[in-house]
């Protein structure tokens, strides 16, 4: 076992980790975003397969790094703003609409690589491009730290930096402030004049951006091919994450670092003699468990509110002639 | 006429969103097809012109069909378990190392190896409902990992304890004939699971619609709040939906493996998890509906094999057109103003009727 734990406390997994996790920052903070507005998008899957597919075709036929970018994007945002016209215009319930999307995105992009290319597996036939890595000067001569932040591609910093641009944007911008409005009381922000669908329309093609720049990276940073259904289950494992994080920035990234730690640590425990098919089933059993795990405590958190609440009330006020308002305005609000 | 429209709407609606997908695929066919004729002709009629594709439309509909109903008792409950790929395959598992490591007599093992797979595919799908009725855990994600673990644990436990080394592929050792379902036509390799299949969708029918369980399964998923304050209970309904939703779904897996391939051969997961959720949408949760949508689905994706076979136009545009029809179907917007349209004029007539007689 010793190999083993040489190669965890080293350098090379804290960059591994980085790098594995940065695929599931990304649609995880596009699933927070979307929870947080009251339309849970489960299509991320599906959004980051389709970014995937156009960055490498875009970028293949053009040649042009800036182009697939865009296109990936664009595509992201589409299938976001698709997503919001079934659900909000013709009343898709939200779940199925998104399921149909993932499968939508698997058959398509598929179909379409077969088209263009002749060949259903993967892109190796075309030239792809690669996003660049960055070296940062002061930070890479630093001596463990440097190499395990430094030399990464440009979309995984893009990932660390989209989570302190997801604190702004949710908590210091007015659009946050209705995201968060209308997630938590649809009818409250309508009778202040806000408009609840566009809102979340908003929230949903937010959440293509994100998934598109998870897409984007796996395809053109983790690898510089598109293979078929590449996602490979992280659009759904984001999911946990941000729901283990509460859909908060911080609490996101550290499920994200979470889950990237256990995919690493698949990756690595591979040289030790296991059955391959057991290692590969970890990060997906932690998910589970981490799942469970993060549902307890939500339970035991809001059991101890509610009971709170009723020793504040047994407390506070003789018990013969409660206010009427008041209790009422308790009772509506928790 | 009107009337009926109105009365048979959600039918109608189906009907009209499944031709939509068909009109789509044939546009795409005549895109991308040099020969769109030839291609057109093998998507949708040589399914029907072949002994061997007819009785493939069977074989393919006996697994949608049991996972169909499996999704729609846990979709009826809105339990989105979404793990019945994962049940399917890890019952298939479970139950052909089960069926390989047992010899009986046939009239007691097939049932016996049948209960097994059910019993695998259960506790499959007891993990997730426990922890949505106990902790409020989300059962669409739980499930959704489970399929993952499904996948690895039974290639685990395939590849490592019950593989037939003398095959020069990874499959398991061959089911003792006594494990076998019978295939009852020559030439095909139909066989009874299919009867398996129908026997427990009209059960389930009878299940959902004609006992209290059933009953309080539906009034679960119209209103969660206003079943609890009814008296029923619950946390028992979540957990069993999908305690049932995962044993009708290890059935499927293993008639499969029993019927047709006589050992474990998946090397990948079969996905008929996932058009078992087609066809419960489809067939809007109902099992009898389920039936004729699972052969529907069966006969297009014969089809479509068919075309990427025969034409040269790959499979996955039935996939495509499998989410498009789903969109359509789930979209209760979708014909809606045509819907207000025929009420408002069947009113208008109905008041006219009304006056004339008065």
């Amino acid at each position: 076992m010793s190999p083993l734990l040489d190669s965890i406390f080293s350098s090379d997994f804290g960059f591994a980790v980085l790098r594995v996790m940065t695929p599931l920052i990304f649609p995880a903070l596009g699933f927070a975003i979307t929870d947080l507005a009251g339309v849970v998008n489960i299509s991320l899957e599906g959004m980051m397969l389709m970014s995937a597919f156009f960055g490498v075709i875009v970028g293949a036929f053009t040649g042009s790094l800036l182009l697939a970018l865009l296109a990936g994007i664009l595509i992201g945002i589409a299938m976001g703003a698709a997503l919001g016209y079934f659900h909000l215009k013709l009343k898709t319930d939200i779940i199925l609409g998104a399921i149909a999307m993932n499968m939508f995105a698997s058959g398509f992009t598929i179909f379409l690589l077969y088209v263009l290319t002749g060949d259903k597996g993967s892109t190796s036939s075309l030239k792809s491009l690669v996003f660049p890595e960055v070296h940062i000067p002061l930070l890479r001569s630093i001596p463990v730290l440097g190499d395990i932040l430094s030399g990464h591609n440009v979309l995984t910093y893009a990932a660390l930096l989209s989570a302190i641009v997801f604190f702004f944007l949710i908590f210091k911008t007015p659009l946050g402030l209705r995201i968060r409005a209308v997630g938590q009381n649809p009818d409250a922000a309508r009778s202040v004049g806000i408009n609840v669908d566009r809102v979340q329309l908003y929230a949903l093609m937010l959440s293509g951006l994100f998934g598109a720049l998870g897409g984007l990276y796996l395809s053109m940073g983790y690898v510089s091919w598109f293979a078929r259904d590449m996602t490979a289950g992280r659009g759904w494992i984001a999911i946990a994450a941000a729901t283990l994080g509460g859909n908060m920035p911080l609490g996101t990234f550290l499920a994200a670092l979470l889950f990237g730690s256990v995919n690493a640590l698949a990756i690595y425990i591979a040289s030790v003699n296991i059955p391959s098919e057991l290692i590969q089933m970890i990060p997906y059993v932690a998910t589970v468990l981490a799942l469970a795990l993060y549902a307890i405590r939500v339970q035991k958190r809001r059991q101890k509110i509610k009971e709170e609440a009723l020793e504040e009330e047994y407390d506070s006020g003789p018990p013969d002639n409660p206010p009427p308002a008041a209790a009422k305005q308790r009772g509506g609000s928790s | 006429m009107q009337k009926f429209i109105l009365r048979n709407f959600t039918l109608i609606r189906t009907l009209i969103a499944i031709a939509l997908g068909i009109v789509i695929s044939i546009f795409l066919i005549y895109v991308i097809s040099e020969t769109p004729g030839f291609s057109l002709k093998s998507f949708l009629i040589a399914p029907l012109l072949s002994k061997s594709r007819l009785s493939n439309i069977v074989e393919n509909a006996t697994p949608i069909l049991f996972c169909g109903i499996a999704i729609a008792v846990a979709f009826r409950a809105k339990q989105f378990n979404i793990g019945a790929e994962g049940a399917l395959f890890i019952s298939a598992a479970v139950g052909t190392a089960f069926a390989v490591s047992t010899s009986m007599p046939i009239f007691i093992h097939i049932p016996l190896v049948l209960l097994v797979a059910a019993g695998a595919g259960a506790a499959w799908g007891f993990i997730p409902g426990f922890m949505k009725a106990k902790w409020g855990a989300s059962e669409l994600v739980a499930s959704l990992m489970m399929n993952y673990v499904a996948y690895f644990l039974g290639l685990y436990l395939i590849n490592n304890f019950f593989r037939d080394k003398e095959a020069g592929f990874l499959v398991s050792y061959r089911l003792p004939e006594s494990a076998r379902l019978a295939q009852f036509l020559e030439g095909t390799r139909m066989h009874y699971g299919v009867f398996l299949a129908l026997g427990a969708a009209l059960l389930i029918y009878y299940l959902m619609f004609h006992t209290t369980l059933g009953y309080e399964i539906r009034m679960t998923g119209h209103n969660q709040g206003f079943s609890r304050f009814g008296g029923i209970k619950i946390f028992k309904i979540i957990i069993l939906v999908q305690v049932i939703e995962g044993a009708l779904a290890g059935m499927g897996g293993m008639t499969e493996i029993m019927g047709i391939h006589g050992r474990f051969n998946w090397q990948m997961s079969p996905g008929y998890g996932w058009e078992g959720i087609i066809v419960a949408i489809i067939g809007r949760e109902h099992p009898i509906l389920i039936i004729f949508a699972s052969f529907f689905l069966a006969y297009i994706r014969v089809g479509g094999q068919s075309l990427n076979l025969l034409a040269d136009v790959p499979f996955e545009l039935v996939t495509v057109i499998q989410a498009v029809i789903i969109i359509l179907i789930t979209a209760e917007a979708f014909l809606g103003r045509f819907k207000y349209k025929l009420t408002v004029n069947e009113a208008k007539r109905e008041e006219a009727g009304d006056e004339s007689l008065a």
